[in-house]
């Protein structure tokens, strides 16, 4: 019988543990569990065989860490005959208890993270579970179980392995910690979107918690999922009792609370560590007679990053629209050079701002899409927990972008036409996401709502011919500018009204195309964007840092009580509202505003206007440059030089005020009388003047010179930057173009790129003894490929004694000797 | 043992509210090379900042399981792992069971780290010393109270030793790991070169003995590596 049909019919029951048995049957400490398969099939075949005669309906591989990383032909035991064993053991098992069950072929982590906090690859990842899956389907498994996951990157890689090496159904359990939180801080509501999206069979939980605690995640999981829920909890909470494990509450109790979890919801129930098959009897015992509760679709609507998931619904969502170059010279010249540092700061600078979702757009026609568009979204959520909307028009991109997406994104966007949905639905299908549905298609953007509100209906339509429900569709109704159509606003808004009206669908606007070609445009979007949300509109994409918008968003939502007790609302805004109380009093005489209050008042500089000729005005504003350098403000110091750029020349300034400053810095900080972060501090202020320098000299035609290229690199096996991280602003501040290879590097690509480049210096930084062994092999390489290169290595572990065993041209024992030594070789 | 002292129940009130931490401001700043000077204004704001991000972020864990251990002809045998070092031997001394020992403050403090690395790199340094700083009150807090468990049970537990501290070789980090199942239990895996991801993160043995130590060293002073930059 098929798993699933069965599963609609009655309960279905999952064994328990099995580490602890193999424990008691002689298993060490260390072992590898998965080879006992083919060392002590007996003894494997009598566990799944009590576990069946307990009552159990599902028997589950002893192949828990079976993957090509531990077993491979240095451990002497095999995934293939390792995973074929396990299987053939549960079969036997089967035919002994002489009963109808399934076999699980049990997928566990890898125990590795994956990059970039950890070393395994994505995509090595997916390969490594995909063996496994496709040798379980070959020896006959009914289905894959894939269980105590408490990474959701990981689990994506496994589901994506199993699925696309197998056509067996996937179940999958994650494990949660006492709060609530996936070990890399995912939630109920996040991995439901994500494994939904991905399609799985069945989900749930395992391991981690006994039943009791496991209870309100499981409450929050049935009121989330719409498809079957999986409870595999420990036998209780684990304490040590004289040096062996035991767990609070026995085998009784345990099915007791199993049964409540089931009357909950739950359709396959079981155990995890320290439940054994007494446990499993109790529980099949006192849960066998349990009718099923059906499973009914939610109709929510989530989108999730890896630690976060947000429901587009009642409360609007606010989506970031400034990852996009459309209009913007510089997010145009950042694509071209690979500036992602300006693409990850506009990221961070709308999280700040209070967006809810960033959309991601890199498209430029002089640009490789597909490989930006991977790189930024994998670069993104390694940094922030925001979910992403994947906004291209290329498919290739958004294949590329939604596979290696930590999550379920938003994707931007399908239309009506019909190649355009049978292009972006079948990857909506597979990945999972709510996509963006523009109310156009072959013959245009229909004038009236009548016309865009069928679009919608056929979207949908073909959506579910695709197996894409409508809560996984916003519909965009499209803002086309008032300033060429008068009734532009009129008709979005009453296609707004009327998807959520009659379609009960949702809705998602581009605002601010509204204004278009007008003057001021804020007043036409912030009332527009009231409007819309006041006709239902769900999802806005817009500038959080529009004062004027998020005014409306906060309004919007204290009015229609959304916002409990105004909370929200008195958290925004309870800054300015002491802010103007302190700007009434002082204007009244009563008191003084405080020095850096606010941010106007954190930009003033010095009046340079005052008498006293233009020598002693540059004079003054040299000195508020180089003074706002040395105490690292980074505002302050943007201002002072703008102010210095109208009467003085940008390299004058940059010799006899800037490097002076740094220099007097760098000394400071040799002498032990300034402080490593006031020595960033100083570097991040010279580098947003020196910003503003380059600027004016490339509007006047002229480029500052670099003084040389030098690569950096954390060395292969290493993965901690920060040393190598402070290096580069130093040396990036003293004018020299800084090749950064990142963590991790491997020596051929330093050796490659320095022969490439033709660079002269590369730099090396390993924090680790066990990883100086890959600096050495570097530097060998590059004695050996490129023998001009001269190295300067640093790092935790290094001396100086080591360096120079190592063939080091030069021991860099701080950020400052580094560019000490880039001044003497340039 | 002051401090000790002191930290017990900030610790628990911060564990229940996840409010405030009990931060050792003089630890950052010991690890920011300020040694006993006061940091400059925009400084002290950024710890301060550092602190609150941290404070939401972190999620720190701990693990620990007991094992017999025997030192015979300079081979410490901790039953699920043995090793030779002296250093290790001097710190068990007297120890006839041993507490492996993990902890973390999580991977989300690491996605803190990799942002402000990218971008802020002022704030990046100040936040490796606040979190290195968490992660070490955090740990002194749990082991405390492990000492008084074992010390109500008649054992005296030494301070915890790592790997990688003296002659304590880190090669061992992959016995404490499979032994304490750091992966499946705190979320804490090893890279190929022996690093340990989330990055705040420690191992560490305490040994358990029937005899009480007159005077035990521990933190840096326990550490043979005399040239480290941070020490004491």
């Amino acid at each position: 019988m098929d798993i699933l049909k069965a599963m609609e019919e009655r309960i279905l029951f999952c064994d328990g543990g099995m580490g602890s048995l193999l424990q008691a049957e002689g298993l060490k400490p260390g072992e590898l569990p998965g080879t006992w398969n083919v060392t002590h099939p007996e003894v494997l075949v009598e566990i799944h065989r009590r576990y069946l005669e307990a009552g159990a309906d599902i028997v589950t591989t002893n192949t828990f860490g079976v993957d090509g990383l531990k077993y491979n032909e240095r451990a002497g035991f095999l995934v293939e005959e390792t995973v074929a064993a396990a299987i053939c053991n549960a079969r036997k098992a089967i035919r002994l208890a002489g009963k109808e069950a399934f076999v699980a072929l049990d997928i566990g982590p890898t125990g590795k993270l994956l990059k970039p906090l950890g070393d395994l690859g994505f995509e090595d990842a997916v390969r490594l579970f995909g063996q496994v899956a496709s040798v379980g389907a070959r020896n006959g498994a009914d289905l894959v179980l894939i269980e105590t996951m408490s990474d959701s990157y990981e689990a994506k890689a496994a589901v994506l392995g199993a699925r696309e090496s197998c056509d067996l159904p996937i179940f999958v359990t994650v494990t949660f910690d006492e709060k609530g939180k996936l070990l890399t801080g995912g939630s109920p509501a996040s991995v439901v979107a994500m494994l939904e999206g991905l399609g799985v069979d069945a989900l749930g939980v395992n391991c981690g918690l006994g039943p009791i605690q496991l209870k309100p995640i499981v409450k929050e999981i049935l009121d989330l999922a719409s498809v079957p829920v999986i409870v595999n909890p420990n036998a209780g909470l684990p304490r040590s009792e004289n040096g062996r494990t035991v767990y609070d509450i026995d085998a009784d109790e345990f099915a007791r609370e199993m049964l409540e979890i089931v009357r909950m919801g739950a359709k396959v129930a079981g155990g995890c560590c320290g439940t054994t098959p007494d446990h499993i009897k109790k529980m099949t015992r006192l849960c066998r007679g349990e009718k099923p509760v059906p499973v009914r679709p939610k109709g929510r609507t989530f989108i999730s990053s890896f630690a976060r998931a947000v429901e587009i619904g009642a409360d609007p969502v606010i989506i970031g629209e400034r990852i996009n170059p459309t209009g913007k010279a510089k997010f145009k010249q950042a694509l071209r050079d690979h500036n992602l540092e300006y693409i990850l700061q506009e990221g961070v600078a709308q999280l700040d701002k209070g967006a809810h979702v960033l959309d991601v757009n890199v498209g430029l026609p002089e640009i490789d899409e597909p490989s930006m568009m991977e790189e930024v979204v994998k670069e993104l959520q390694s940094i922030i927990d925001l979910p992403l909307q994947i906004d291209t028009s290329s498919p290739e991109a958004m294949e590329r972008a939604m596979r290696v997406y930590n999550g379920k994104p938003l994707i931007n966007s399908v239309n009506g036409k019909e190649e355009s949905m049978r292009v972006v639905f079948p990857l909506v299908k597979k990945y999972g996401g709510v996509v963006v549905a523009l109310a156009l298609d072959e013959d245009g953007i229909p004038e009236r709502p009548d016309g865009r509100v069928a679009i919608a209906r056929k979207i949908y339509r073909t959506a579910r011919e695709y197996g894409i429900g409508p809560e996984n569709i916003l519909i965009d109704a499209l803002c086309l500018t008032i300033s060429s159509d008068s009734k532009g606003a009129v008709t979005t808004l009453e296609t707004v009204r009327r998807v959520r009206d009659e379609l009960g669908g949702k809705t998602i606007l581009g605002v601010s195309n509204i204004s278009f070609g007008l003057p001021v445009r804020e007043n036409i979007n912030g009332t527009f964007f009231t409007m819309a949300l006041q006709n239902g509109l769900n999802a806005a994409i817009i500038n959080p840092g529009s004062d004027v918008m998020m005014r409306a968003y906060h309004s919007y939502r204290a009015l229609t009580g959304l916002d409990d007790r105004c909370g929200d609302y008195i958290r925004a805004y309870a800054e300015e509202a002491a802010r103007r109380k302190a700007a009434g009093a002082a204007a009244s005489g009563v008191s003084g505003r405080k020095e850096g209050l606010g941010p106007a008042q954190t930009v003033t500089v010095h009046p340079l206007s005052e008498a006293g000729g233009k020598e002693a005005t540059d004079k003054k504003g040299g000195q508020s440059l180089a003074a706002s350098i040395e105490r690292g403000l980074r505002e302050q110091a943007a201002c002072a030089v703008r102010e210095l750029l109208k009467s003085r020349d940008s390299m004058d300034i940059i010799n006899r005020e800037m490097i002076p400053a740094l220099d007097r810095v760098g000394k400071g900080f040799e002498a032990g009388t300034i402080f490593l972060p006031q020595l960033l501090m100083s570097a991040e202020a010279a580098k947003a003047a020196f910003e503003i320098v380059r600027e004016q000299m490339q509007g006047s035609g002229h480029e500052q010179e670099k003084k040389g290229t030098i690569i950096l690199a954390t060395v292969k096996g290493d993965i901690h930057d920060i040393g190598k991280n402070i290096v580069k602003v130093l040396l990036e501040n003293y004018g020299y173009d800084v090749l950064d290879l990142g963590k991790d590097v491997p020596p051929e690509k330093i050796v490659d790129t320095a022969v490439e480049k033709k660079v002269p210096l590369v730099g090396l930084s390993a924090l680790m003894t066990t990883t100086v062994p890959s600096m050495e092999e570097t530097i060998r390489q590059l004695r050996q490929k490129a023998p001009w290169v001269r190295v300067m290595v640093g790092g935790a572990v290094l001396t100086r004694e080591y360096a120079d065993s190592m063939g080091a041209d030069r021991y860099c024992k701080d950020a400052m000797a580094s560019v000490n030594y880039a001044e003497e070789i340039f | 043992m002051g401090r000790m002292a002191d930290l017990m129940e900030p610790m628990e009130e911060w564990m229940r509210t996840g409010e405030r931490f009990p931060w050792d401001e003089g630890e950052i700043l010991r690890y920011l090379g300020y040694g006993r000077q006061k940091p400059e204004e925009n400084v002290a704001e950024l710890i301060r900042q550092c602190e609150r991000e941290l404070e939401d972020m972190a999620a720190p864990k701990a693990c620990w399981r007991e094992f017999p251990m025997a030192i015979r002809e300079h081979v410490v045998d901790m039953t699920c792992l043995q090793t030779t070092s002296k250093s290790l031997e001097r710190n068990l001394k007297d120890c006839e069971r041993i507490l492996l020992f993990g902890a973390t403050l999580g991977s989300r403090v690491d996605v803190l780290l990799q942002r402000y690395g990218r971008l802020q790199m002022s704030k990046a340094v100040v936040l490796e010393a606040a979190s290195v700083t968490m992660l070490e009150s955090w740990c002194d807090w749990k082991n405390e109270l492990l000492r008084r468990e074992f010390q109500e049970k008649g054992w005296y537990m030494r301070p915890r030793f790592s790997p990688g501290y003296g002659d304590f070789p880190l090669e061992c980090q992959r016995g404490v790991d499979r032994a304490l199942e750091l992966g499946k239990r705190i979320g804490v895996t090893l890279t190929d070169s022996l690093l340990m991801v989330p990055s705040k993160s420690v191992t560490a043995v305490m040994g358990l003995s029937r005899k009480p130590r007159a005077c035990t060293v521990h933190g840096c002073e326990a550490c043979g590596k005399k040239d480290c930059q941070y020490r004491r």
